[in-house]
């Protein structure tokens, strides 16, 4: 049975290059060329891998990002994604996880999946609540964490991390599925797929187009707001155990003392 | 193709997923395989996953529809951390299946490419002889057509990709018929009378596949003759040219390697209380590294634009791998001395490509042979 996925992606700033954060929004300056969250390359080639076992089927990309930005999505194309929907609308400039939930949200909806897959949380932002919140929007399961994912008619398998092992869930599809790094292998974009996605659809919309309340969106609509950011502690110095023999010993003693066992 | 010296989207990303490659799969295991001499079956295996050996193909033959410049590309990001893993891919393509792709019939392009384009199997060619290097004319190794078939004598030198596990075929050249008539003949392997010697001992390029090969009354059929009989010196002097550009961009690789290195330390590295990259000594040297590189890939950029847009391009060729082998020995020492006593350790990656790039002014046509070929070209 052909299904169709949509993998929800997000274009961000280089994490190599230099980033910045806007001195009175807190946000994240992204005015330069973005790239595909590498996070998201995880969902990407489950959706790929799923709609070949499903023995047919495509994955269509969905993501919200400003001045008409595609490198990121054509990074996803050119592994083997079928199209793509973008949202670039001025009016959504400083919306916050909800808005974008929102605007996701009724994109997926016009794709009329059978799974919706997402990473669990952006390389950059990193709230990590988006995909829920698309799920609760769309009204649609979702399960988070997802360490293995299996399609069976129509339902889907999880093997859902935990902090002592993994819980085995199964929804009903249509679902919202969120997946972790590492949970497969992203396939490299072969030449011939990155030639193939210059010429692949990309369907761009607005606010409008979508339907949606631009109030409700953009730095008006935000109900979160960044008070202030620190940077984050420098690493300190690790501690160094000479092992003598018994430097089991002190190692046990030291993750006794942090409360991991 | 580039635009001026930049690249375009696709092509930038492809360069970058190359880079991603190197950096993930091929330099983690560059010192083991140098250090045991051993053939890196693994990592070849994930560039045919890529499509690297069918770049400048088309789909037809099993191949990625891309252009000469693209292989380059995909050349310098490897050499970058690896030269034996760059010269594997550079042989396999320009010397290995080119030939077949350019002079080869229908039916020999169909029956040999798709396995060579996947990286499945590889294709040597043996040119060089123990008697015939730079002057490739005096080649000694006959071949005789009998009973239908070609008897093959004598021995080559120095082949690529000759002796591995996955080598399936070498095309040779060989004496055809009176007036030095030189053919191409491809023999699949193994063959009955050839045998592929013990690898050399060599200074660098160690995890890259070298034999001496011999040939004793080794028998193929007639119809692998690789293009018209007599034409065989010729025909392969345009894919020497072509190999030029790529030996370049693998040139060019080595010296961003060493200088990527050579920044990275300076910038860790401290003496005297500050790190060594801010005293100006290590710091125009890594500047001197930086312009050398950048100008030998303009060089080769230029001279595969060239090559793409059906211009002339032998003397650019031969002057991109005339400053670009030049560029990787000099990064190579200067990279070595910048990183003091670690340099000359062996399993350091700036010590690898100090012994490494020694071949990149001697390989594909001498730095002599290339002044000579702008030389003349100049009209002297």
């Amino acid at each position: 049975m052909p299904m169709k996925v949509v993998v929800c992606v997000k274009q961000i700033p280089d994490p190599a290059g230099e980033l910045r954060l806007d001195p009175a929004s807190h946000n994240l300056v992204r005015d330069g060329k973005l790239i595909l969250d590498e996070s998201d390359s995880y969902g990407v080639e489950m959706g790929l891998q799923l709609a070949e076992q499903a023995g047919g089927g495509e994955v269509t990309l969905v993501s919200m990002a400003p001045h008409s930005e595609t490198s990121g999505l054509r990074t996803a194309l050119a592994m083997g994604a079928a199209g793509a929907i973008l949202v670039s609308d001025r009016a959504l400039e400083g919306t916050d996880a909800l808005g974008t939930a929102k605007v996701l949200a009724a994109a997926i909806r016009r794709a009329q999946p059978d799974l919706v897959l997402a990473a669990t949380e952006s390389s950059d932002g990193y709230t990590g609540t988006v995909p829920v919140q698309i799920a609760e929007l769309l009204g649609l399961p979702s399960v988070t964490f997802s360490k293995k994912v299996t399609v069976n008619g129509d339902k889907v398998l999880v093997e859902r991390q935990t902090e002592q092992g993994y819980d085995e869930v199964e929804v009903p599809l249509p679902a919202v599925v969120t997946v972790t790094a590492g949970v497969v292998e992203p396939r490299y974009p072969s030449f011939k797929g990155i030639m193939a996605a210059k010429s692949k659809p990309v369907e761009e919309l607005t606010v409008a187009d979508l339907g949606l309340d631009p109030a409700s969106l953009g730095a008006g609509g935000s109900r979160q707001q960044v008070v202030s950011v620190v940077p984050a502690e420098a690493r300190a110095a690790g501690e160094i155990v000479t092992d003598d023999g018994e430097g089991f010993q002190q190692v046990l003693a030291y993750l006794e003392r942090i409360k991991v066992i | 193709m580039a635009v001026g010296t930049l690249l375009s989207d696709e092509l930038e990303m492809f360069r970058r997923t190359v880079e991603h490659l190197a950096n993930k799969t091929v330099a983690p295991v560059a010192a083991l395989h140098d250090r045991e001499g051993s053939f890196p079956y693994e990592v070849v295996e994930e560039m045919g996953r890529l499509g690297l050996f069918g770049l400048p193909f088309p789909a037809e033959y099993g191949g990625m529809g891309g252009d000469f410049f693209a292989l380059c590309l995909a050349i310098e990001e490897l050499a970058r951390v690896d030269q034996s893993v760059a010269i594997t891919l550079e042989a396999a393509v320009s010397l290995g299946a080119m030939p077949i792709y350019r002079f080869g019939t229908e039916e020999q392009k169909q029956r040999w490419l798709p396995d060579l384009l996947s990286g499945r199997a590889l294709a040597a060619f043996g040119l060089t002889e123990p008697g015939a290097g730079s002057d490739a004319g005096g080649t000694r190794t006959t071949a005789r057509l009998q009973d239908g078939q070609w008897v093959i004598d004598g021995s080559k030198a120095f082949i690529t990709n000759s002796g591995t596990s996955i080598t399936k075929l070498i095309t040779v050249t060989a004496v055809t018929g009176p007036g030095r008539e030189i053919s191409a003949i491809v023999v699949p392997t193994p063959a009955a009378g050839l045998t592929v010697e013990p690898g050399y001992s060599k200074v660098g390029w160690h995890a890259s596949d070298t034999h001496p090969l011999s040939f004793d009354g080794v028998r193929v059929p007639a119809e692998n003759l690789l293009g018209e009989p007599g034409r065989g010196y010729a025909n392969f002097l345009r894919i020497l040219d072509e190999g030029r550009i790529a030996i370049a961009a693998l040139a060019v690789g080595a010296a961003q390697g060493c200088l990527d290195e050579s920044v990275r330390y300076a910038k860790e590295r401290e003496a005297f209380g500050r790190p060594i990259g801010a005293n100006q000594a290590i710091a125009f040297k890594l500047a001197r590294m930086q312009a050398r590189a950048h100008t030998a890939r303009l060089a080769y950029y230029d001279a595969a634009a060239r090559m793409s847009a059906g211009l002339a391009f032998k003397a650019q060729a031969s002057i991109a791998k005339l400053v670009a082998s030049e560029a990787a020995m000099d990064n190579a020492r200067d990279a070595t001395q910048i990183f003091g006593g670690s340099g000359f350790i062996n399993d350091t990656p700036v010590a690898r490509h100090y012994r490494d790039s020694k071949i990149l002014e001697i390989g594909e046509g001498t730095s002599e042979v290339q002044l000579m070929l702008i030389a003349r070209d100049l009209g002297l």
